[in-house]
C-alpha cells in the first residue's frame, strides 16, 4: 500500500505548526509527542499504521474553523477522523498530516418526537443516539457493526449501512442536514430539521465523500418510532444456491423483512466454535428479521416460511422468545469475532446484484482454493452486501500481499457481475487501487473536480478514494 | 432541436453545441429556458428489469407510464409515488422517468420510503464536455466514490443530461387503508398527524386538506392494515373520530397531484419543519394551503405576485415557485435561493459539470443573474 512521501518541509516546521494550532483550542486539545500520537497511528484497518504530526481535538465548531484555517494557512493536510473504527482506512494518517479528531463533540442538542428529529454533535457514538431517545420509543436506524464505538461523523463520511438498512436504509437516507467546516475555516450549514434540503443535493453528495469536502461537526438525523415487536427465524440450506434463490423469492413475493443475513459454511463454525449459538451445520444459513404487532409478524413470517420450506430447507427455526430472537442473532452478531479467532482476516464490502449470489459464492470458492486462503462469507443477502472475510496470518511473510491480492480479484469479480467495490465501509485506502476497475478515467475525473471545489488545495484526507496516480496531478499542483 | 436516439449521438450534439440547450423530457413542467430544445425521448426503454432483486434500469426519455405499466405487471412500483404536474401546471406531454429524477419528484410515501433520489442506484450522463460519466451501479448499497447520483438526482438537467437510470423498486402493498379525520384545523391536523407518524404503525401517507378532511395511509397486509387503523383511531381519538376507507387510491392521487388547489394564484412548495407549518400558512393573507408529508411539505396557493419567501423568514425550510407568471417568476425567481458559501460552492459545481454554462441556464437560483431570467417570459 503505497502513501505519498511526507513533505519535509512541514515536518521541519512541526514546533511553529503544534504551537499556532495550540493557541486556537484548550489546554490538552493537541497532542504532537510521539509516544501519544501514536495511539492514532491507524484506524480499523490495522495492517497499516503512520503516526500523524499532530492529532487536535477540538470541542467546539468554532475550533474546527479555527483549526482548518489554520492548517489551510500553512499548507498542512488534515484527515478527519471519528472514532477510528474504519475498516478500509479512512481515517489512516500519513506522517505530515494534522488528525482532526471530533471526539469530543458529542452532545446531543435538541430532540424533537412532534417532527422526529435529533440534533447531535458529529463526535456522538451511533449507538448512544439511539440512546437519547429510546426511552421516548425511538431509535436512529443506521446500525453498522462497530456501533457501540463509531461516531455520527465517520457514519456520514462513509455512509455507513448496517444489518437494518434493508428497511431504513443507510446513513444517506436518515441524514436531514449537517453543519460542515470547509478546509478554509468557513462554517456552513446544509438542509435542517425538513425534508430535502433546497438547491442542489450538497447533503447527499457530501454523504459518502469520506471526509474529503468538509468536516461535519453537527448532523440531523431523522428518528424514527420503534416498531412494537421484531422476530427472527433461521433457515439452512444444504447450498448457497437454494439460498440465494429463496432470498430472491421472499423479496419477489412483496414481503419486506427489515433484514436477511447470510452465513456459509466456514462461518458457521468459526461461530458456533466461537459462540455455540446452535447453528446447523449446513451450507448456507439464512436469519430473516420482520417487524410488527405480534400478529403482523405471524402472518409475514407465515409467507415466509411457506417460501422457505418449497426450497426444502434442513433447517426451519422460528422464534418463540426473545432469548431464543437472541441467540439466533448471536452467531451472526459474533461472526467477525469468531473468524478472528482463527487468525487475522481481511473483511471485504463488496455489493452484487442479489441474482448473482449463487454464481458469486461459488467463484470465491474457486478462488480461495486457488490462492490457498480461508475465506468464510457473512453477508447483507437481501441488498446484495457480501462481506468475505478473508483468512491470513500477519507473520508469515507474504501473507498479507497473497490476502491482499486474493482480496482485489474478489472485488473485481464483484464489478464483473454488475456489482461495486465497496456496500457499506468506503474506499478509503483499501480500495482506493481498485478504482479504475469500477470507474473509466472520466467517472473519476469529475468526481475528483467536486473535490476541486470544496477544496482546491486538496489538504483535505488527500490521499484516499482516488488511486495516487490520478489525483497526482492535482495534489501536486495544489503544494 | 435535437432528438439523439442514442447516447453517443447525444454525446456528439452536445460536443458540437455552440450555445444553451433546454433540456426537455416530457416537458410537463413547462419550464421557459432560453436555447436550441434538446429532447430526451429518443433516448428510450427498458434495459433491465430483474423483479426478485427489486433492480430497474432505464433510459431517461422512457415515459413514466410505460416504467409504471411494466413494474405493474410484475406486481411492484416506484415507491416514491412521483406527482403528475399537469393538471396544476395545465401543461400536456408524458412525463419521462428522466424528467421525474432531473426533479426529484416524490409524493406523500416520501415520508415512510424515501424521496426519489434515495431510489436512485446508478446513472449515465452527459457531462457539457460532451463526455459520458457514470456514477453508483444498480446495487442496492455502493459507497464507491462520492455520491454523484444524489447530486444529479434533483438537479434539474443543470449538471449534465441524464441518458440511463438504475432504480430500486419494490412490492406494490397487498392492500391500503386510510383513515379519515373531518373538521381539524391546520394547527390540530399537524398535531394528529405528527402522532400517527410517532406510533409504531408505519403511516404510509399523511396530509391535510385546510377546511377539509385530514388523511393517514396505512398499507400492507389486509389484516394488518386493519390491526393498525384501530390502534390508530384509539391513539387519535383526542382528534375525534377517524373512518377508515379501504378504497382511498383516488384520494391518494388527489393529495400526491394537489388537486384541491384550484382556481387562480401562485403556487409554491415549501418544506418546513411540519411544526411550523401552520403558523407560515396563517401569515400568508389569502393562501390556501394542502399539507402532505405529515405537515413538512406544505403546498400553498396565494394571490398572484405574493412572496412566500418574506413570509418565510427566519423559519429553516425552503420554498420553490411551481405555478405563476413569467414577470413573478422572475422577479422572485422559482428556487429558493442559495446563502454563501453554499451558492459559491454550487457555481463551482457548474463550472466543472457544465463549464460553457449549456445545460438549463438560469433555471436553477444558483445561476439567477446571468442575465437569462430576463429571456425567461
Amino acid at each position: 500500500m503505497q502513501m505519498p512521501t511526507p513533505d519535509p518541509a512541514i515536518l521541519a516546521r512541526k514546533d511553529e505548526i503544534v504551537s499556532r494550532l495550540s493557541q486556537v483550542v484548550p489546554k490538552g486539545a493537541v497532542i504532537w509527542d510521539e509516544v501519544q500520537t501514536r495511539a492514532y497511528e491507524c484506524d480499523g484497518l490495522s495492517a497499516y499504521r503512520c503516526p500523524p504530526l499532530a492529532v487536535v481535538l477540538p470541542t467546539s465548531t468554532q475550533e474546527v474553523s479555527d483549526v482548518l484555517r489554520l492548517c489551510h494557512q500553512m499548507g498542512v493536510p488534515v484527515v478527519p477522523r471519528g472514532s477510528g473504527t474504519s475498516l478500509a482506512g479512512g481515517a489512516l494518517p500519513t506522517g505530515d498530516c494534522v488528525i482532526l479528531g471530533v471526539a469530543r463533540l458529542n452532545a446531543v442538542l435538541e430532540t424533537d418526537y412532534d417532527n422526529r428529529f435529533i440534533r447531535v454533535q458529529s463526535g456522538r457514538t451511533n449507538l448512544s443516539v439511539t440512546g437519547a431517545v429510546e426511552e421516548q420509543g425511538f431509535f436512529y436506524a443506521p446500525d453498522p457493526s462497530s456501533q457501540l464505538a463509531c461516531a455520527i461523523a465517520g457514519n456520514i463520511a462513509m455512509n455507513s449501512g448496517g444489518a437494518h438498512c434493508l428497511k431504513y436504509g443507510v446513513t444517506t437516507n436518515n441524514l436531514l442536514g449537517v453543519k460542515m467546516v470547509l478546509m478554509d475555516g468557513t462554517i456552513t450549514e446544509i438542509g435542517g430539521a425538513y425534508l430535502d434540503a433546497g438547491g442542489l443535493d450538497l447533503l447527499g453528495l457530501i454523504c459518502g465523500s469520506e471526509g474529503q469536502l468538509g468536516v461535519v461537526t453537527e448532523a440531523t438525523l431523522r428518528i424514527l418510532r420503534k416498531p412494537e415487536d421484531a422476530r427472527p427465524v433461521l433457515i439452512g440450506y444444504d447450498s448457497s444456491e437454494v439460498a440465494g434463490a429463496c432470498v430472491s423469492d421472499i423479496i419477489k413475493a412483496g414481503v419486506l423483512p427489515v433484514a436477511i443475513e447470510f452465513m456459509d459454511r466456514p462461518c458457521i463454525r468459526a461461530t458456533e466454535a466461537f459462540a455455540s449459538a446452535g447453528y446447523p451445520d449446513c451450507e448456507a444459513l439464512l436469519i430473516v428479521e420482520v417487524e410488527g404487532s405480534p400478529a403482523e409478524i405471524d402472518e409475514q413470517l407465515e409467507i415466509i416460511l411457506g417460501i422457505a420450506r418449497c426450497h426444502n430447507p434442513v433447517e426451519l427455526r422460528e422464534s418463540t422468545s426473545p432469548e431464543e430472537s437472541a441467540r439466533i442473532w448471536l452467531g451472526r452478531k459474533s461472526a467477525f469475532g469468531a473468524m478472528g479467532q482463527m487468525g487475522d482476516y481481511m473483511c471485504l464490502d463488496g455489493t452484487i446484484p442479489v441474482s448473482q449470489l449463487p454464481s458469486v459464492l461459488r467463484r470465491i470458492g474457486e478462488l480461495s482454493d486457488e490462492f490457498g486462503l480461508k475465506v468464510g462469507n457473512v453477508f447483507h443477502a437481501g441488498d446484495g452486501n457480501m462481506h468475505p472475510l478473508i483468512l491470513y496470518d500477519a507473520n508469515k511473510p507474504g501473507d498479507l500481499d497473497l490476502c491482499e491480492s486474493l482480496g482485489a480479484e474478489i472485488l473485481k469479480l464483484c464489478v464483473e457481475v454488475g456489482g461495486c467495490l465497496t456496500g457499506e465501509h468506503g474506499v478509503g485506502i483499501e480500495k482506493r487501487d481498485l478504482m479504475g476497475h469500477q470507474y473509466a478515467p472520466e467517472d473519476l475525473d469529475i468526481q475528483m473536480a467536486v473535490k476541486d471545489v470544496f477544496d482546491p488545495g486538496w489538504l483535505l484526507n488527500p490521499a484516499k478514494v482516488f488511486p495516487l496516480d490520478y489525483s497526482a496531478s492535482r495534489r501536486c499542483a495544489a503544494q | 432541436m435535437m432528438r439523439p436516439d442514442t447516447e453517443r449521438a447525444l454525446a456528439e450534439e452536445i460536443r458540437a453545441a455552440d450555445g444553451p440547450l433546454h433540456i426537455v423530457g416530457g416537458g410537463t413542467r413547462g419550464f421557459n429556458v432560453p436555447g436550441v430544445k434538446l429532447f430526451t425521448g429518443g433516448l428510450s426503454g427498458i434495459e433491465l428489469y430483474e423483479p426478485g432483486a427489486m433492480t430497474l434500469v432505464v433510459q431517461a426519455g422512457t415515459p413514466l407510464a410505460e416504467v409504471e405499466a411494466v413494474l405493474s405487471a410484475e406486481g411492484q412500483r416506484l415507491a416514491f409515488e412521483p406527482m403528475d404536474h399537469r393538471g396544476m401546471l395545465g401543461t400536456d406531454g408524458a412525463p419521462t422517468i428522466g424528467g421525474v429524477v432531473a426533479a426529484n419528484v416524490s409524493g406523500p410515501r416520501r415520508i415512510q420510503v424515501g424521496a426519489c433520489r434515495d431510489f436512485l442506484l446508478g446513472i449515465r450522463f452527459v457531462d457539457g464536455q460532451g463526455r459520458v460519466v457514470k456514477n453508483g451501479g444498480r446495487v442496492m448499497k455502493n459507497v464507491t466514490g462520492y455520491d454523484l447520483v444524489k447530486l444529479m438526482a434533483g438537479s434539474f438537467g443543470t449538471l449534465g443530461v441524464m441518458t440511463e437510470l438504475s432504480l430500486k423498486v419494490m412490492p406494490q402493498a397487498r392492500s391500503m387503508g386510510t383513515l379519515i379525520g373531518e373538521g381539524l384545523g391546520d394547527v390540530r391536523a399537524v398535531q394528529a398527524l405528527s402522532a400517527a407518524l410517532g406510533a409504531p404503525y408505519d403511516v404510509s401517507g399523511a396530509a391535510h386538506v385546510q377546511g377539509g378532511q385530514t388523511l393517514i395511509r396505512l398499507e400492507g397486509f389486509e389484516a394488518s392494515v386493519a390491526y393498525r387503523a384501530k390502534a390508530l383511531q384509539a391513539l387519535l381519538a383526542p382528534f375525534g373520530v377517524w373512518t377508515l376507507n379501504m378504497e382511498g387510491a383516488d384520494l391518494w392521487r388527489d393529495i400526491r397531484d394537489v388537486t384541491a388547489l384550484t382556481g387562480p394564484g401562485d403556487i409554491w412548495r415549501v418544506s418546513v419543519k411540519p411544526s411550523d407549518g401552520p403558523g407560515l400558512v396563517a401569515a400568508v393573507p389569502g393562501g390556501r394551503a394542502v399539507y402532505d408529508w405529515g405537515g413538512g411539505l406544505v403546498w400553498l396557493c396565494v394571490p398572484e405576485g405574493s412572496d412566500l419567501r418574506a413570509v418565510l423568514g427566519s423559519l429553516c425550510g425552503h420554498a420553490t415557485l411551481i405555478r405563476a407568471d413569467a414577470a413573478t417568476k422572475a422577479r422572485l425567481g422559482v428556487f429558493h435561493p442559495q446563502p454563501e458559501p453554499l451558492a459559491r460552492i454550487e457555481a463551482g459545481l457548474r463550472a466543472q459539470f457544465d463549464p460553457r454554462g449549456l445545460f438549463n441556464p438560469g433555471l436553477m437560483a444558483g445561476s439567477r443573474g446571468c442575465g437569462s431570467m430576463e429571456m425567461a417570459g
